[in-house]
């Protein structure tokens, strides 16, 4: 990835550079690996099964994914008759045939429910703070992956001389330092199946790859393809360029 | 029988139509056996890669069109339905959204290897100004297709640039008022927006064609900026031309897959995946990256009405370029210290576009106010000076005379090419 990345800077000329200077930051953040990075870069199937699991678990609690459908659950490995159970857990909102409104479980073609009906019952059930829609979390912030996965790890008690906000938690990554979510991922907060020990910083390992597919469920194919798309170009690159030189070959320039 | 064409094309069905409607003896000569300087460096591939690139963003956009939704409450929700459920909707996407930015940098390309080698220069005045206004154009459908996802930085982009209007005296908020549809940036200026951004690429292609043909008439410029004396000088575009122009778009291509394919995320900022919100404001406005320079223009001048003006006073200075150039001499190869002048140039320019990424504070200003003031120094005062002041060196005879006499070494894309390549 970023030996391509310095190529397309290189080809791109200058241009590249104006473009980096979008990247100011205040807060810094480590730099993690994760699988999806790079031009070979995949996403770890168990990390992001176990990243659904922290997801439906704790933070649809709270955050909507309205872009996705539990079918996309696919993309990660997960077979159809988990998805339906996974999806039959929760239940979205429908007419009912009398037709009144009701409620029915989902099914794998719904997309991941919404915990609240509107944004002003989400603003009553949180302190006035908006929990965002997640489907692009990770395109959404600049640092992406690191940075969610620095604000999911980045809680701890203010220092003394801070003056909290009612409401309001400390957070070492966050803005200001003030946020309204208070700290969502603890040591053990979800039962793993797979032998994982389940720390913060697994779960939040988790669930970032898990969001990092979500907002990227093309990435596989999209690499996949582009390698071969590159291979061509070269390919043709070098042809073209080999019969360029045979037709100028006679010209005196 | 009057009026009919005598085609020379031996293929009946080609010569019966040649014959009644001359296009295959139009291609033939123009861009089959067209005369063509036969010491272009690749720098002249730069308008048949953006050509290429037009036809890109209209095939890729007219795919996208039939799957968008250009509603405020369902623009943002349709773009990412393209990204997810369409079949290669990514693909059409990505390409569509990078090809902007792929445009604006061979285009870029494209203006200032005219800079540097005096393309605009007589009898090349009109064609220069027609790619003015393709430029003009180029930013009008870039700017109102930014918009059309609907994220935060379409709205607060719309909104600062549509704003810029209300600096005209007496009638500005009126125009405001009349571009939005409405009293804010909303439904009625996206669905207008969309109608636009669908029509000018259209537009584009009409006034891409005008360009052209000028080109056509007045033939291209060449890296030594003398004029065509002899057959000797040229080449046949095609195969000649044609075959440099594909090794061109086999690296354009390159360039745009690693983009597309393992970057594609490079130049788009990460507030615009945040759905538009009108009570929020992001922390800072920033336009795309090939508006910078003009951006940094703008808020350098500590006046609404003076930036606004600046600001398309900075577009309008080229429409004039070619008198404001008084040297006769069009290549910097032989214009020893306009040379020099053009790197300023260029520098400048950069500068500002880094100017424009960064809030309005500290150095930043100065930097931006350093840029601006020479960016007009240089096309309203350093040039008209110059072209009288500067001694140019001697041209050569010919195109093909220092070839011939200087032993094969190409004295034209060797010397001149080398210092563009570090751009």
């Amino acid at each position: 990835m970023r030996a391509l990345q310095i190529l397309t800077l290189a080809a791109s000329l200058g241009a590249v550079v104006l473009a980096s200077a979008f990247a100011d930051e205040e807060i810094s953040y480590a730099k993690q690996k994760w699988s999806f990075d790079g031009p070979f870069g995949t996403f770890d199937r168990a990390s992001a099964q176990r990243g659904a699991k922290v997801f439906t678990a704790v933070c649809t609690n709270c955050h909507s994914l309205k872009e996705a459908y539990y079918r996309d659950l696919a993309g990660i490995g997960l077979e159809p008759d988990a998805i339906k159970a996974i999806a039959a857990g929760f239940s979205v909102p429908s007419i009912a045939d009398d037709g009144s409104a009701a409620d029915r479980p989902a099914l794998p073609s719904d997309h991941f429910r919404s915990p609240f009906a509107n944004e002003k019952a989400a603003r009553a059930a949180n302190n006035g703070a908006l929990p965002p829609d997640l489907s692009v979390i990770i395109k959404a912030r600049n640092g992406g992956a690191d940075y969610i996965y620095a604000l999911l790890t980045g809680y701890s008690d203010p220092p003394a001389s801070m003056k909290m906000g009612d409401g309001m938690y400390y957070n070492t990554m966050y803005a200001g330092h003030q946020i309204g979510m208070p700290r969502p991922l603890n040591d053990d907060q979800v039962e793993y199946t797979d032998g994982t020990k389940a720390t913060t910083e697994q779960e939040a390992r988790d669930v970032v790859t898990f969001l990092a597919y979500v907002a990227n469920p093309e990435m596989e194919a999209r690499k996949r393809l582009g390698v071969k798309m590159v291979l061509f170009l070269v390919l043709m690159t070098g042809l073209s360029y080999a019969v360029k030189r045979k037709v100028w070959a006679d010209v005196d320039h | 029988m009057a009026g009919l064409h005598k085609s020379e094309f031996s293929n009946p069905v080609v010569n019966w139509i040649d014959t009644r409607l001359p296009i295959f003896t139009m291609m033939q000569k123009e861009y089959g056996v067209f005369p063509t300087p036969k010491n272009f460096n690749y720098f002249w591939n730069f308008g048949a890669l953006a050509m290429v690139n037009l036809v890109i963003m209209i095939a890729t956009g007219v795919v996208l069109a039939m799957n968008y939704t250009p509603h405020v409450s369902m623009a943002f929700d349709s773009v990412e339905r393209i990204m997810r459920d369409v079949n290669y909707g990514w693909l059409l996407r990505y390409v569509h959204a990078n090809g902007a930015s792929m445009f604006f940098i061979v285009t870029y390309i494209h203006i200032f290897r005219g800079l540097y080698y005096g393309s605009y220069k007589a009898p090349r005045e009109l064609l220069w100004m027609i790619g003015v206004v393709i430029l003009l154009v180029m930013m009008a459908t870039a700017f109102m297709g930014y918009v059309l996802p609907w994220g935060q930085m379409s709205y607060w982009g719309a909104t600062v640039i549509t704003n810029l209007f209300s600096a005209i005296p007496v009638v500005g908020e009126h125009v405001v008022t009349w571009l939005w549809g409405g009293f804010s940036v909303d439904n009625p200026t996206l669905n207008r927006f969309f109608s636009l951004h669908f029509l000018l690429p259209f537009v584009l292609v009409g006034v891409v064609f005008l360009h052209v043909a000028a080109l056509h008439v007045t033939g291209s410029n060449n890296p030594l900026g003398i004029d065509v004396k002899s057959p000797q000088d040229t080449l046949p575009f095609h195969p000649y031309y044609t075959m440099k122009d594909s090794v061109g778009i086999c690296v354009y291509l390159l360039v745009f897959a690693l983009l597309v394919f393992f970057a594609p995320n490079l130049f788009m900022a990460p507030e615009n995946y945040i759905p538009a919100n009108p009570l929020v404001t992001p922390s800072e406005i920033v336009p795309e990256w090939y508006f910078l320079p003009f951006y940094a223009i703008l808020r350098s001048v500590p006046s609404k009405l003076g930036g606004v003006m600046m600001m398309f006073g900075a577009i309008a200075v080229l429409f004039v370029l070619p008198w404001l150039d008084t040297s006769p001499v069009r290549s910097a190869k032989f214009r020893p210290v306009y040379r020099i002048f053009f790197w300023v140039l260029l520098l400048a320019v950069v500068a500002l576009g880094l100017v424009g990424a960064h809030r309005p504070e500290g150095i930043w200003v100065v930097i931006g106010r350093l840029g601006t003031a020479y960016y007009f120094f240089h096309f309203l005062v350093l040039l008209p000076v110059l072209g009288k002041l500067e001694r140019p060196l001697p041209l050569p005879e010919s195109i093909s005379r220092p070839v011939i006499s200087g032993g094969g070494g190409p004295l034209p894309s060797g010397a001149a090419a080398k210092p563009m390549e570090k751009m």
